[in-house]
């Protein structure tokens, strides 16, 4: 017996044990793409939250004698109460002289949203589906046939039909690209629930009496987290470029609300002679969906250790 | 041993490895120093962590990039390997000297027949033709007793069983007859009967051939059936090595002693148990039939239990043994009702558990508790240890302060410190961890405790302090315990009656003594057969 009570474990002895494992957020926001991705991103964010602020006009104003400017023309606006005002079009004006600068900053603000929108409701709903569906094993095999039948819809086919049932906006258009997110999501989490329901820690919370609903939000859920927040930035990327196809399009966000898509459609028949109408949402588009991606590669490799490429 | 006048096939001579900086200990092996003749087989003998397998690998110039050997050198056949570079390190592997692995299922290729592997070594190391290959793998394969050399060249490696794969691994390390053959835990992955023809083999072929062999085990049953000389590694250092008869009978050091006296007995200890004890679980033709459903093809039907009839009574431990797949854990599950038995019956007391819904089941769950084998996956990693012990009891109603009042008790009799309660899992030892379960499952107040190969995956002095933990509960508590387990030596020692499985069936029944020294069924005779190192006593040393 004396072996044993030498075993008696002292706290100091285990306590030591525990700076090995670091909180895996810490090692997160430590990552250099987690920081790239996530500076460019803040600088996104700040973009769209403070577009009134930065020296930008209402991005909708109509000015007949200010058309199709290049960038770095001097423009003297008329306001309303008649005074002028002299001011530089930093990226040019579009062929209704609406000031190009503006409307990008503005069109920010739809892109955030739609990404951060379409990540969270896909999110949403395919967490609720896929914990049911790896879970209750006889539910499994008809919601997955579902979800097979709603990936195989394209998300643009799919925004056609919706705006001539509804109306182009910004509700339609997350749905549109949400449909077809929402199996990815599903199966992601479903294959996590499978994996993690055989785990004895699991098995043991049953033996003990855990009702399932505390079984599956206590013991499953939280380890879908990581996997879940690296998924939802790729997702958040494909709905801005999705996004910005559509607008392009004419079928998604109303032509009147700046969007990137918006405003690369309508820069589109002057492209020859006026480049910058497209090229500088096309920038700030490429930027935002590389931001987001790098920041998700640099999420993956720290958080979701299996599917990254290093050890 | 009439080997000593030649010159030994690998000399290590004072060999250092550095472990990363920031790991538990600064050399993952520390001037560690020992030979293997020709026609001589040393095994390392170590718990995990002791730096056996390191060597292994350092001698095979494997080594993963973040290990540095720091100092001495390791003599091949007089030449030091340590400084050599990759091209030679590559001439030297499976010519000079070759591996065997512990998992033949990982060790060969998926996508290539078992012929074309070992080939690959001859075409890479020979100058012989096609049709000369050919032939000189079909004796290998017939030389490591594989039936139909002719088939098997041509199977893939899914095709055979493990025993057959680790056959075919031998053949590979040994087609081009090397002097030195490192055998890495060939077989800690194999069931009992076929570790005993795979040590015979090895036995036979480097005895024909005066191959010098370093065999790595944690195991001294396997250690007392194979090995001329032992060297005993802990945490890096060397710290016995002699004969195996002298290191096994008189050890010199204390921990050498600690280690081979932890090793349980194979003779059934004599526990004066009593037989009077109320019947707290019986099974009546236990089932369990796995049927896949096919809906383009016939279902595949896979019976893991069929007619299981158990019974214990309070106070008493029921082993049941058996090799991989032969139900002994879908019995287990079954009483658990963590999975749902086909056919038969499960009586708890007087209640029958084994077909009643999920709701009528939730009151009956607390009364069986159970004790899984890896302790790394038991626990819940990201919440406490104290949550986990208090979340049955305040699922049966308990307020968290009365459950938390609960939990310290038992981590006190469990001998753990009750202030570790706010930790979590991966800040304890795989054996701390395995109490934690313990002290989980006894919160529940259960009748039945199952441990289902619950002290497997611990080394063997842990091992031992678990089981006694084990036994002494019972008693205390006077719990029935079913104790699953493949480890003949452990049942040995901690059952009352012994229930041995075979292919879903239980083929012999009865007191732990009587199966032990007077098994009837010819499967069990062969159980016992094979159990490696039977003939000797550990641990008698003390006395002398």
């Amino acid at each position: 017996m004396s072996a044993i009570t030498e075993e008696v474990v002292d706290s100091a002895s285990i306590a030591a044990a525990s700076t090995k494992r670091k909180s895996l957020w810490l090692v997160a926001i430590r990552n250099p793409n987690v920081i790239f991705g996530g500076i460019i991103l803040l600088g996104m964010v700040l973009i769209a939250l403070l577009a009134p602020f930065l020296g930008t006009v209402d991005p909708t104003r109509i000015d007949p004698a200010a058309r199709n400017k290049k960038p770095g023309t001097e423009i003297t606006m008329r306001l309303d109460d008649g005074t002028t005002v002299k001011r530089v079009a930093i990226m040019g004006t579009d062929s209704l002289g609406r000031d190009v600068y503006s409307r990008v900053l503005y069109g920010t603000r739809v892109s955030l949203a739609v990404g951060i929108s379409v990540a969270l409701v896909a999110i949403a709903i395919g967490v609720v589906i896929g914990l049911v569906s790896g879970y209750v094993r006889w539910a499994d095999g008809i919601i997955m046939r579902i979800m097979d039948g709603l990936m195989a819809i394209p998300g643009i086919l799919l925004a056609i039909a919706l705006v001539s049932i509804w109306r182009a906006g910004l509700i339609t258009v997350v749905f549109a690209i949400v449909v077809p997110d929402v199996p990815r999501v599903v199966r992601l989490v479903r294959s996590i629930v499978l994996t993690v329901r055989e785990e004895p820690y699991v098995e043991g919370a049953i033996s003990v009496g855990t009702p399932t609903w505390t079984l599956m939000f206590r013991h499953i859920l939280p380890n879908t987290i990581a996997p879940l927040i690296v998924q939802g930035t790729f997702l958040a990327a494909a709905a801005i470029l999705t996004e910005a196809a559509l607008s392009f399009l004419g079928i998604g966000i109303p032509p009147e609300i700046p969007s990137w898509g918006n405003i690369m459609a309508e820069g589109r028949t002057l492209f020859r002679v006026f480049p910058h109408n497209i090229l500088y949402p096309g920038i700030f588009l490429a930027l935002t969906v590389l931001a987001i991606n790098i920041m998700g590669d640099g999420l993956r490799d720290t958080l979701d250790p299996k599917m990254s490429k290093k050890v | 041993m009439s080997t000593a006048a030649k010159k030994p096939v690998l000399e290590v001579r004072n060999l250092s490895v550095a472990l990363p900086a920031g790991g538990d200990r600064v050399h993952a092996v520390e001037k560690v120093n020992f030979t293997v003749n020709p026609g001589e087989i040393v095994c390392l003998v170590g718990e995990s962590g002791s730096g056996k397998s390191v060597i292994a690998f350092t001698v095979m110039g494997l080594l993963a990039k973040a290990l540095k050997p720091t100092s001495g050198e390791i003599l091949l056949e007089g030449e030091n390997i340590l400084t050599a570079d990759e091209t030679r390190l590559r001439e030297l592997r499976c010519t000079r000297m070759s591996m065997i692995f512990q998992e033949p299922m990982t060790a060969l290729n998926p996508v290539m027949t078992c012929g074309e592997q070992i080939d690959e070594v001859l075409r890479t190391h020979t100058k012989l033709d096609s049709a000369q290959r050919k032939a000189k793998i079909i004796a290998i394969l017939a030389r490591v007793k594989l039936p139909e050399p002719e088939r098997i060249y041509a199977s893939y490696p899914h095709q055979l069983s493990g025993g057959q794969r680790q056959r075919i691994m031998i053949a590979m390390a040994l087609v081009l007859d090397p002097v030195l053959l490192i055998a890495d835990e060939p077989t800690t992955a194999l069931d009992v009967t076929t570790q005993a023809e795979i040590l015979k083999l090895i036995a036979e072929l480097q005895h024909g051939q005066g191959t010098g062999v370093l065999f790595i085990t944690h195991d001294f049953g396997v250690v007392a059936e194979i090995a001329h000389r032992v060297a005993v590694l802990r945490w890096g250092e060397l710290v016995e090595m002699g004969p195996t008869e002298q290191i096994l009978s008189k050890p010199v050091q204390a921990y050498t002693k600690m280690l081979i006296s932890s090793v349980p007995s194979i003779h059934p200890a004599h526990r004066g148990g009593r037989k009077d004890g109320e019947t707290v679980l019986r099974t009546e033709k236990l089932g369990k039939t796995y049927a896949g459903s096919g809906f383009f093809q016939k279902a595949r039907v896979v019976k893991a239990a069929v007619d299981v009839d158990l019974d214990i009574r309070r106070g008493e431990t029921l082993g049941i043994v058996g090799e991989s797949g032969s139900g002994k854990s879908t019995v287990a599950r079954c009483i658990a009702r963590l999975i749902d038995p086909t056919d038969g019956k499960v009586f708890l007391g007087d209640t029958e558990i084994g077909k009643i819904s999920a709701g009528k089941l939730r009151p009956h769950r607390r009364r069986v508790q159970i004790v899984f084998q890896d302790p790394y996956r038991s626990l819940n990693p990201r919440i406490t240890v104290g949550d986990s012990i208090i979340e049955g009891p305040m699922n049966f109603g308990l307020s968290r302060d009365e459950a938390m009042a609960r939990a310290r008790k038992l981590m006190e009799t469990v001998r753990l410190d009750p202030n570790a309660l706010d930790r979590f899992p991966h800040q304890f030892s795989g054996g701390q961890r395995q109490r934690i379960c313990i002290a989980r499952a006894l919160a529940m107040e259960p009748e039945l405790l199952i441990a289902d190969e619950a002290v497997s995956a611990l080394d063997v002095s842990v091992q031992k302090q678990v089981l006694e933990l084990l036994d002494e509960i019972r008693r205390r508590l006077n719990l029935a315990v079913l104790f699953i387990t493949h480890d003949l030596r452990v049942a040995a020692q901690i059952c009352d009656n012994v229930a041995v499985m075979s292919q879903g069936r239980v083929v012999e029944y009865g007191a732990a003594e009587q199966v032990f020294e007077h098994p009837k069924h010819d499967y069990t005779k062969s159980l016992f057969a094979a159990a490696p190192g039977r003939n000797w006593e550990f641990g008698k040393f003390a006395a002398a």
